[in-house]
């Protein structure tokens, strides 16, 4: 009989699990990233990253700051076409369209996505503006359809009852936390598949944070939810599947569970409990 | 000895501040003096009647119009140049881009050139195609004074827009024109800020109209009729050895300055109402 040790043990243990991992995800895949690297001028972001993102369920994006996960967010819906010095290579496929192909429509991909971010950002019109700002840009001129479209997403917020005898009143004078769910139901106006959240809740008061958290968890029946996040326990509380990244790599990916329970590497393990941060 | 410092400097800036605000009411106070005997209705609502420049009869309305309309052509001639140049080195170019501060530079320099340059250039310009001092050379002109300074201005606001508000459009599918027109809503204070600048210099500014409007007595009806302004009818006035008409010049002065004001006031009032849905 062939003897085994253990550090051997562990890396076949490893690779079967990663093999469950990656198998599990090709099911349904919303987001496939294939050898992602990005330079911004001489600096090396992302190495390689390699990553599939289950369909309508809410992925979190863990890492300590500076190791490019927001980076690898604005990369899904190509926000950084307008930065200076940037370059791409590799693939993401969206529904299986690879969205850094020649012939990709930027517009049509990023309005597959809507994208929170970190502070609320209401233009600079009323809060009905707002909301029907996108079905606007993408053609809907019905009065009728642009109200029943801004009632519907104002209540899918959970803000038609707070906002709707002020609709024509500047979104400045809601609170930060209302302003965000204003973005939120802004971005869900478009009718996106997918919903991208940088940090969409770290400038938000604890009770705002806890309506958005429920309401991800509400939206992913409908949506694909793709949230970077440097609060571990927020994670933990929405998540269903977890990508730690560390120093522009993706160190682990795997469901909540395992990735709080059983990390496999040492670096996720000494993330996770809170060793460096 | 810290504290002996801290409080010369705190001296000098209060100095400072007290020399400025000294200086904005002599000024003030010697036009107001000299010029309220002399600012009767008459003076804003008449042309200058036949013996005007002697110290008869009339007003300087010819003056007041005639500056409007050249003011108001040359800001729209500037708007139409400097909106398009701003949104596109600040939005559809990087940072580094070099075109960029190729452009950037240019306007520096236009800002720096003296008016009376624009003067010259505009008057030797107009011999070359035979056309005589008007409305319309003035307009131009004075359009070429103004647009360097409201691109500026717009300039350091657009720098200034937050990236989220440039993300946020775009992140909802908006192409780069669509962000363009809700940003344009953002820098409206900014715009107007900028072209009440752009008003109290060009309404003001004698030496570009010196030889490209001319100057006559009557309002002008046409783009290419000559037309009075009122730092060319300051100008005229003070130059008089009538004591009676050198007081005019100070009323005429006076009402320049009125009219800045209001427009000032004007700006500040509808920068804020715009600004409401600022974020």
């Amino acid at each position: 009989m062939e003897t085994v040790n253990l550090d051997q043990v562990e890396t076949i243990l490893e690779n079967s699990i990663i093999d469950i991992m990656t198998h599990s995800d090709i099911i349904n895949p919303h987001i496939r990233v294939e050898g992602l690297n990005l330079n911004i001028g001489e600096n090396h972001i992302l190495k390689d990253v390699n990553l599939s993102i289950p369909s309508k369920k809410i992925t979190c994006i863990i890492g300590p700051s500076g190791c490019g996960k927001t980076t690898l967010l604005r990369s899904f819906n190509r926000m950084h076409d307008d930065s200076p010095n940037v370059k791409i290579t590799g693939k993401i496929f969206v529904d299986d369209e690879n969205i850094y192909d020649e012939k990709a429509q930027v517009i049509s991909i990023r309005k597959k996505m809507g994208l929170l971010a970190q502070r609320p950002c209401p233009l600079p019109m009323s809060i009905y503006d707002n909301i029907t700002y996108g079905p606007r840009i993408h053609g809907a001129w019905q009065r009728r359809k642009l109200y029943a479209t801004a009632k519907h997403y104002l209540s899918e917020v959970g803000l038609w009852d707070e906002v709707k005898d002020r609709l024509k009143a500047s979104p400045g004078h809601l609170s930060i936390g209302q302003q965000q769910r204003l973005c939120l139901a802004r971005g869900l106006a478009v009718e996106p598949e997918i919903i991208l959240g940088d940090e969409a809740t770290s400038a938000l008061d604890p009770i705002s944070t806890r309506k958005i958290e429920e309401l991800f968890v509400t939206l992913k029946k409908d949506y694909t939810i793709v949230l970077v996040t440097h609060t571990l326990s927020q994670a933990k509380r929405i998540a269903d599947y977890i990508a730690f990244m560390y120093m522009g790599k993706l160190i682990e990916f795997g469901t909540t569970d395992q990735i709080f329970n059983h990390p496999q590497k040492q670096l996720t393990k000494d993330y996770i409990s809170g060793y460096f941060s | 000895m810290k504290l002996l410092e801290e409080k010369i400097f705190k001296a000098l800036m209060l100095i400072s501040a007290f020399v400025i605000i000294a200086v904005v009411g002599y000024i003030l106070f010697t036009i107001v003096s000299k010029g309220i005997g002399s600012l009767t209705w008459d003076m804003i609502s008449k042309g200058p009647g036949g013996g005007f420049y002697l110290g008869k009869e009339g007003g300087v309305l010819n003056a007041i119009v005639g500056s409007f309309y050249l003011v108001i052509g040359a800001v729209i001639i500037a708007l139409f140049l400097s909106i398009p140049v701003t949104m596109y080195i600040n939005f559809y170019l990087t940072k580094t881009s070099f075109f960029a501060k190729t452009v950037r530079f240019s306007f520096d320099i236009l800002f720096g050139i003296p008016s009376i340059v624009y003067g010259a250039f505009g008057f030797a310009v107009m011999i070359y195609f035979g056309l005589k001092a008007s409305l319309f050379g003035g307009i131009v002109v004075v359009g070429m004074l103004i647009t360097p300074i409201i691109m500026r201005s717009l300039d350091e606001v657009a720098r200034f827009i937050p990236r989220d508000l440039i993300e946020a459009p775009l992140s909802l599918g908006a192409t780069k024109y669509e962000m363009i027109k809700i940003l344009l809503r953002q820098l409206m204070p900014g715009i107007t800020t900028a072209v009440l600048l752009a008003i109290g210099r060009g309404i003001g500014d004698a030496a570009t109209v010196l030889f490209t409007a001319g100057y006559t007595d009557n309002i002008p009806t046409s783009l290419s009729h000559p037309t009075a302004t009122l730092p060319l009818a300051i100008f005229f006035q003070l130059g008089s050895p009538i004591e009676e008409v050198q007081n005019r010049a100070y009323a005429s002065a006076l009402i320049l300055t009125i009219i800045i004001l209001i427009l000032s006031l004007s700006a500040r009032y509808f920068s804020r109402k715009l600004s409401k849905n600022k974020v």
